[in-house]
């Protein structure tokens, strides 16, 4: 599996396989088992862009389970990204089926190149493609699910009538009939016992069914467990990631020998961080580098601070107040953090040197009037900085001053200051357990996200709603996500005047 | 003079694995056959050497290698682990990553501690025969279970040397479970959660249809006389205040519940078998169609489960790379040897018969000054002492395993039987 995916990472030209189609279409069914590589050429734009895509959806899934959706919640969501980043019609519909085909195999295995690496990532990686993968198997047409479950052996036995009645008992006694209506409990029973009668068994052993086993949902003899025909799906999933986490160990075991120039390794790398923090959030680059049209001024930052600000900027705002000056890097992240916000320049020298109390006129504008500046691209190498995006954050070793506070603060002092900083926005000691628990688990941006729906409740946001339906990822993201519901609320206006005065 | 030898001294324990140890079974048992095999070279064994050092990612050659290394560090116990995808030993200079576990027996460890909140009898790390029905009545409901659920044959109980039991399961598809595949058997099997108090109380039985799942079911029949010889009458479980409380904590009837507190305060002399009889009474006197009748009997079920059916310790199950203790080592506090049990004989079997260094090495001493005779080969040693019939136990298991071997050398299809 893997020479082959070393040949596509390599790019080498296959016309031969572009021969393979089977039936004139070479992906059959909207559903992969991805038993074979993609033998095609793309461009490095394509392999980028399309694993981005497919990492975003993951990323959701990964989310999602941190936040204990329940299943409609999760296929919902994933639904709707699906649809947003990677769509994947069945054969009637009008659209490109081969291309969205190909581009879902492709990416498929792009992230297994990413995600091979390690024990977790693998983990992982093989957790959220099989859920995205129940989650495409249920929305199948059913035509296409049997096709797709004709086109291989999942190695079941069939159970013949005498077998069932043999063990009729203990069948029935683990036997549940798809959601039956009936309200009265005796009726409700014969309609389990008729469902029963019609149900096709088939046979597997054990070890393919272990989440039937856990809960004792099959019965068992011998090591061959009796799975009712409406547990199949159970069977295929199962057989879905056990294929994937045997193909990811040997893709681990001969990346090494990944012959490759430069042009993928800091792309894969790249790719296997976004699990981190979700998709690095190209936040700034949809909105807009600049939030435009409002002038923000240097005095109005603390009223923001107090109302829209994520905990991490929090924390350096604080700070600064504290001790009237941050280092370099705090100065670097709330920096841009406050340009991309809306403060000008100007503005923003006025801000800086109105919170260094202690530094005298001509030391600011010696040391620090350059380095704001050098922010805003009017120094140096005159680049256009973006603000640090929450991977950045989490990931950057150095946290004096700076840094995810969910990351780098002990429980009880994030728990002290997420009480101090948002218990006036309506966050309760009662919601701290959850996103301890959630802090616990490493879902750094999952536990902010949590704290944003919390502090926003009075605004109508619900639980799993997030910032428009999306997770923090960004700290910018989260502010001007909170900016936006207060002026809605707060009718249009000029928010920072409507505050000042 | 006999008793002069201490059993934990590493002289003693020397002596032990330079005369005693069945090395050459324990390798066939984990090879099984008669040429090393990954399945011993790339197994891990971890020592742990006197002062509690502990040493991991050791592995072996042969048999030979194995006893020269032992005889050379003197470890007081030493632990198997899986097979990797390359020599353990070889850890430091393999890329990082490429040193997995594949292939490992299925392993369970059932301890007495995780008993001690129903026996009366002893508690933490004392054991007596009186304790150990526990153990049996655990023993019997898992060697069914696997037996018959799961269909292994190749299972082999070990004495833990104190106050537990270990089984090994080598069957080739138990050997090649995943981590998850063996969560999903250890989800199978445990009934009573182990770990904090409140969580102690719930059985994790009961699904939507509120009847008992035919494998509990299945035990919980085995386990009714356990429940009334053990636990009615020799650990008298519910005769102290404490004890009947915590029976009465499962009673989801106040009214029963106050009836019988009432009933038993006025007579604390009352037996754990009257009192069980009472609670009976209560129940009958219940409307038999009515719900609480159900949920009475459910109770009582529920009851019997908690007090006998097995105690796993889930955690040496679920993983591939979780150490156990192997066979035949001497328990340290005890200095009895970890010998196999027949699951069969195992409510004879009595933990203060097994046989401790000092008693085999007394015995070989007393064999040794016989006149006329060669001096023996090692493999005689053993013959002459009490570990004998153990040690024959592990043989068979072995010869069972390496048959089997055999036979899939020759005929490679006929393992393919799924």
């Amino acid at each position: 599996m893997f020479k082959a995916g070393e040949r596509k990472a390599n790019i080498v030209s296959r016309t031969a396989a572009e021969s393979s189609y089977v039936s004139g279409l070479k992906y059959p069914v909207p559903l992969n088992f991805y038993d074979k590589p993609p033998l095609f050429d793309i461009t490095i734009e394509e392999f980028e862009t399309c694993a981005l895509d497919r990492l975003r959806i993951l990323a959701e899934i990964e989310s999602s389970a941190a936040r204990n959706r329940t299943w409609e919640e999760l296929t919902k969501v994933i639904s709707a990204q699906c649809e947003k980043y990677m769509p994947l019609k069945d054969n009637s519909s009008m659209t490109d089926i081969h291309g969205q085909r190909r581009r879902d195999h492709l990416s498929h295995f792009v992230l297994r190149l990413a995600f091979c690496r390690s024990e977790d990532l693998r983990k992982r990686y093989i957790k959220a493609e099989t859920q995205l993968f129940k989650i495409r198997y249920e929305e199948c047409s059913h035509a296409d699910k049997e096709a797709f479950l004709n086109s291989r052996d999942f190695g079941c036995l069939s159970v013949s009538t005498e077998e069932k009645e043999k063990y009729r008992e203990q069948l029935l006694s683990v036997y549940f009939s798809p959601r039956s209506e009936a309200a009265r409990e005796a009726a409700r029973e014969a309609a389990r016992e008729a469902a029963f009668e019609k149900e096709k068994y088939l046979k597997v052993r054990w070890a393919r069914v272990p989440d039937l086993v856990e809960k004792r949902r099959v019965f068992l003899h011998g090591g061959w467990a009796y799975v009712p025909g409406l547990d199949q799906s159970s069977i295929v999933f199962q057989e879905f990631e056990s294929k994937l986490d045997k193909a990811l160990e040997t893709t681990a075991r001969l990346l090494p020998r990944l012959d490759e120039d430069e042009r993928l390794v800091p792309v894969l790398e790249n790719l296997a961080q976004g699990f981190l923090t979700g998709v690095p959030s190209e936040w700034i680059a949809e909105n807009g580098a600049q939030v435009s049209g409002e002038e923000l001024k240097a005095e109005s930052i603390d009223e923001l601070a107090k109302n829209h600000y994520p905990l991490c900027m929090k924390t350096i705002h604080d700070r600064l107040r504290r001790d009237q000056h941050l280092k370099h890097f705090g100065r670097l992240q709330y920096g841009l953090f406050l340009k991309v916000l809306g403060l000008s320049v100007e503005e923003a020298v006025v801000f800086w040197r109105k919170s260094f109390k202690r530094i005298t006129d001509d030391k600011f504008n010696k040391e620090y009037r350059y380095n704001i500046r050098h922010l805003y691209g009017l120094e140096g190498k005159r680049a256009n900085y973006p603000a640090k995006n929450c991977l950045q954050i989490l990931t950057s070793g150095n946290t004096t001053d700076c840094g995810c506070p969910y990351r780098t603060f002990t429980p009880e002092n994030l728990n002290t200051a997420l009480l101090s900083a948002y218990a006036p926005l309506g966050l309760k000691a009662s919601d701290l357990t959850e996103i301890t628990q959630t802090v616990k688990n490493s879902h750094f941006h999952v536990a902010c996200t949590r704290v944003f729906e919390i502090t926003h409740a009075s605004y109508g946001v619900k639980k799993g709603e997030a910032i428009g339906g999306e997770s923090v990822t960004h700290p910018n993201q989260y502010a001007s996500g909170s900016r936006e519901l207060w002026k809605k609320v707060h009718g249009g206006g000029d928010l920072d005047m409507a505050e000042v005065t | 003079m006999a008793n002069q030898i201490d059993s934990s001294a590493p002289e003693a324990m020397l002596m032990f694995y330079r005369k005693l140890y069945p090395f050459k079974s324990i390798y066939n048992w984990l090879n099984h056959d008669q040429m090393p095999t990954k399945l011993f070279t790339h197994r891990e064994f971890a020592f742990t050497l006197q002062g509690d050092v502990y040493l991991r990612y050791k592995s072996f050659n042969s048999a030979e290698d194995l006893k020269k290394d032992i005889c050379h560090l003197n470890p007081t116990r030493f632990e198997i682990g899986p097979v990797y995808s390359a020599r353990p030993r070889d850890k430091k200079t393999i890329r990082p990553g490429g040193l997995t576990p594949l292939l490992r027996e299925l392993v369970f460890d059932i301890d007495m501690t995780d008993y001690d909140p129903v026996r009366t009898c002893c508690s933490e790390a004392n054991i007596c025969k009186r304790c150990w029905a526990f153990i049996s009545a655990a023993v019997k409901v898992l060697d069914h279970s696997i037996r018959d659920h799961f269909g292994y044959e190749k299972l082999l109980w070990v004495y833990s040397g104190r106050r537990g039991i270990h089984l090994w399961i080598s069957d080739k598809e138990a050997m090649e479970l995943t981590d998850q595949q063996r969560k999903a058997i250890v989800g199978w099997m445990n009934v009573v959660s182990i770990g904090s108090k409140e969580a102690s109380k719930r059985l994790n039985i009961r699904t939507a249809s509120k009847v008992l799942p035919p494998p509990i079911q299945d035990a919980l029949v085995q386990l009714v006389s356990t429940f009334t010889d053990l636990i009615l009458e020799d650990q008298d479980c519910f005769a102290s205040e404490s004890g009947y409380e915590t029976l009465l904590e499962f009673i989801p009837n106040a009214t029963v519940v106050s009836n019988l507190r009432n009933a038993w305060e006025k007579d604390p002399e009352r037996s754990s078998e009257d009192k069980w009889e009472d609670l009976k009474q209560q129940v009958k006197q219940v409307d038999r169609n009515s719900p609480q009748r159900v949920q009475l009997k459910q109770a009582m079920e529920d009851i019997i489960l908690h007090y006998t059916y097995p105690r796993i310790d889930a955690e040496v199950s679920k993983h591939r790379n979780h150490l156990l203790k192997a066979p035949f080592c001497i328990h340290p506090k005890t200095g009895r040897v970890c010998v196999p049990v027949d699951p069969s004989k195992i409510d004879e079997f009595d933990p203060e018969k097994v046989p401790t260094v000092s008693q085999l090495l007394t015995e070989l001493d007393e064999f040794i000054p016989v006149d006329g005779e060669e001096k023996p080969s090692d493999e005689d040693l053993v013959e002459r002492t009490s570990l004998r019939p153990y040690v024959q136990m592990l043989d068979q298991h072995a010869a069972g395993l390496m048959t089997v071997k055999r036979e899939t050398k020759q005929d490679p299809d006929a393992a393919l039987t799924w």
